[in-house]
């Protein structure tokens, strides 16, 4: 599939430090983005450049096949920042109109795109409201319809369910595949990493400014598995070890093992089986993102352990 | 552009729509010039028919104290005091003098005035006035045998007349007109830099702290923003001064239609005592002389200054906002080095509306940072009189390439400022903002 945006070699910084230190990456079209570090990583700066607000020091981006062009390039992306808010004593409806002709918009394009939205999302009533006078979960609804309103082909969305109750978290949730499958890409970006592995098909881990990760949730987990098994035996409380498997973790009849090198789990199953005993499930454990995001931060700060095992 | 203009109309219908400035810009001045109005037409008021008994016993007066507007005087012979008390209860008249047989008005004896209530102060100051004058009289035939008039034309003085190189003669009300239109042009341009040049401020901090600024970034560039709102509030503040002239033009004429005293508060006419026709003579003088000032090119340049040092100064106002949290304390000392240059203007006009032609007049009216002050209050002294059209032409040149620097280096402290948060910004970091390349 066709990359909507390619970031190549991009650089940028402040006065002091480096905030981007080459970053390069893909994203596909029609994907759902995620874009993950902590905090100070150099996320913010680098959505800034993708949205035009900053100019990369080196390096350059390709959007939608061509030299990305902010003027212009403005109108097919919708970005909802981290600082986000609006105006306190503005009415919604003057509000959202506002704001979609300030993307590049026409009145009645606005007017029809706003009817449409507010409709779909039942807020057809806070038209004459003041924003003063919404709940936060309500106006970050209000803010994700003033993001997506002029049908971005890409969406990028920072910290989107901060402050969203469950119920409108997956309202919004649903929205955001929609537009997914409406051939929208979107760029997600959040600490929240069971957001991301629920919601997103490649990610990019960034830190210190430099890409440290770059591939599916699949393709991650399985790079960052560490041939782990549970496996849960039928009224065995003590299986004998075997020069397959070590015996790390035991609740009653459940294990967790790990295979050792130049086995696989075959040779587990076989272990028991040849010794008749009933095996009533059997496992992989993949790390969840969270663990991987937790260990490769903490790794890079100390170079010496750097991409070792966190299990211990 | 396109965009600014957006940014421009929300800035302004957002701020005229808003029921304070309706109140501020229709109320107020109905409300200062209700009272002004109420406070002349109370003392107009409180003169009320005032009659005063003179019992002249020692003839000294002759019955020619004159009985003018609302204080008359009737003279009586030989009344005793009861009788006269009585009287006054009776209200035949509102207070009476006894002038002893032994009077003698050279020894400077003094007079006693009884009324049946307490007098107030206009109304005394006029009886006083209109005795004293009838005893100078007396005092001057009785002892040099020579009237008031001709001692007042004895004691006239010559009058000496200023003129230019030019030869035009230019008599004194011009020049006191000049200062007037001069201090009042160069006050309102103070006024209305301060007023929205805080006003420009505000907004950019409230865009910062509502956090709706990276949002609206993220669709318009940083100095279409910056410019929009500037255009904006500059397009509020004509509007309100609009508003402004009209209502005084009306008030002008509606006023003495409302109240009938104020006409003859506003136009002194010969009923009025010797020194003040004098000095409203003077300020008719100065009224008529108003018409004799080049209104249009004043007026003319007045926009100029106006807009200009607006722009230069709103900029300003503008990167401040910018770079300040939520903390109001914190603007407070980085307006300091913007409200210098303003309140400096001030003091350089007062002394150029004395020496208008004064070296630090000249300075403060080429210096951008001073000029839409200082050069509008020389500028009603005549041009190209007072002020050479060089000076004029070069005032110009300056302030435009003034402002379009200010702004050129506040939308750079701007573009930063305005997506930073939570970090107090000093002003080392701010200049290496402005001066930074790309």
């Amino acid at each position: 599939m066709a990359s909507i945006l390619e970031l190549h070699h991009l650089q940028k910084f402040y006065a002091t430090q480096k905030a981007v230190s080459d970053i390069s990456f893909n994203i596909e079209q029609g994907s759902i983005f995620g874009l993950l570090g902590p905090n100070g990583a150099g996320k913010t700066t680098l959505l800034r450049m993708i949205t035009g607000i900053f100019y990369p020091d080196n390096g350059h981006i390709m959007f939608d096949g061509k030299r990305f062009d902010p003027v212009n390039d403005i109108i097919k992306i919708g970005y909802m920042p981290e600082e986000r808010g609006l105006y306190k004593k503005m009415k919604i409806g003057e509000q959202a109109l506002y704001l979609a002709q300030l993307k590049g918009l026409s009145k009645a394009e606005a007017m029809e795109k706003i009817t449409f939205w507010f409709k779909r999302l039942e807020m057809e009533s806070w038209w004459n409201k003041k924003v003063e006078d919404l709940s936060k979960g309500m106006s970050q609804k209000l803010q994700f319809v003033i993001t997506v309103l002029h049908e971005p082909k890409l969406i990028i969305l920072d910290e989107p369910f901060s402050g969203l109750d469950p119920v409108n978290a997956n309202l919004i949730k649903d929205e955001i595949y929609g537009l997914a499958q409406r051939g929208c890409t979107i760029i997600f970006s959040t600490h929240r990493m069971e957001q991301v592995e629920e919601i997103c098909d490649h990610i990019v881990l960034v830190n210190l400014g430099a890409k440290i990760l770059d591939g599916t949730v699949g393709d991650i987990k399985q790079q960052f598995k560490e041939n782990q098994f549970s496996i849960k035996l039928h009224g065995i409380t003590a299986p004998s070890n075997s020069q397959a498997f070590n015996i790390l973790d035991q609740k009653a009849n459940a294990f967790t093992v790990k295979i050792n090198e130049g086995f696989s789990s075959n040779d587990v199953l076989q272990h028991f089986i040849q010794q008749g005993i009933v095996v009533e499930s059997f496992n992989e454990i993949l790390p969840s993102l969270n663990d991987i995001f937790i260990g490769i931060v903490e790794g890079t700060k100390s170079v010496t352990r750097a991409f070792q095992p966190v299990t211990d | 552009m396109n965009k600014t203009w957006l940014v421009a109309k929300r800035e302004f219908l957002s701020r005229v729509q808003k029921k304070t400035f309706l109140l501020t810009t229709i109320l107020l001045p109905l409300v200062i010039f209700g009272f002004y109005a109420l406070i002349i037409y109370f003392t107009v008021k409180s003169t009320d028919d005032f009659k005063v008994a003179v019992v002249d016993n020692a003839n000294i007066f002759g019955g020619k104290i004159p009985s003018k507007g609302d204080i008359s005087f009737i003279f009586l012979k030989d009344e005793s005091t009861e009788n006269l008390k009585v009287r006054v209860a009776k209200k035949e008249f509102d207070g009476y003098v006894i002038v002893g047989n032994q009077f003698n008005a050279a020894a400077n004896d003094s007079l006693v005035f009884v009324s049946g209530k307490t007098v107030g102060m206009m109304t005394r100051s006029d009886i006083q006035k209109r005795i004293n004058n009838a005893l100078e009289n007396q005092r001057l035939l009785s002892s040099l045998n020579i009237s008031k008039k001709t001692l007042d034309s004895l004691q006239r003085g010559n009058e000496i007349v200023f003129s230019t190189l030019e030869g035009k003669a230019e008599d004194d009300s011009k020049a006191s007109a000049s200062l007037i239109v001069g201090y009042i042009s160069g006050f309102l341009i103070y006024i209305i830099l301060f007023i929205y040049g805080t006003m420009v401020m505000r907004g950019v901090m409230e865009e910062k702290t509502t956090r709706i600024a990276e949002v609206i970034i993220s669709s318009v560039k940083p100095f279409q923003l910056m410019m929009g709102k500037i255009t904006g509030i500059g397009a509020v503040g004509l509007v309100q001064f609009l508003i402004w002239i009209c209502l005084t033009l009306f008030l002008r004429v509606l006023l003495p239609l409302i109240i009938p005293g104020m006409a003859e508060v506003t136009q002194p006419g010969a009923a009025q005592a010797l020194e003040t026709a004098k000095s409203s003579g003077a300020f008719s003088q100065v009224m008529s002389s108003l018409g004799g000032l080049n209104i249009g090119l004043i007026v003319g340049c007045f926009v100029f200054y106006f807009l200009s040092g607006y722009l230069l100064y709103s900029s300003l106002f503008a990167a401040v906002g910018s770079v300040v949290n939520e903390d109001p304390q914190e603007a407070q000392s980085l307006l300091l080095p913007i409200t210098m240059p303003i309140i400096f203007s001030i003091v350089i006009m007062q002394s150029a509306v004395n020496n208008p032609t004064g070296g630090l007049a000249v300075f403060g009216s080429l210096f951008p940072l001073t000029s839409p002050i200082v050069m509008m209050a020389r500028i009603p002294f005549g041009v190209p009189g007072t002020v050479p059209y060089w000076q004029l032409i070069l005032s110009m040149a300056l302030l435009v390439g003034g402002f379009l620097s200010t702004t050129w280096l506040s939308a750079k402290i701007y573009r930063v400022g305005i997506l930073m948060y939570g970090k107090k910004v000093s002003w080392k970091e701010m200049s290496k903002w402005a001066f930074r390349k790309s």
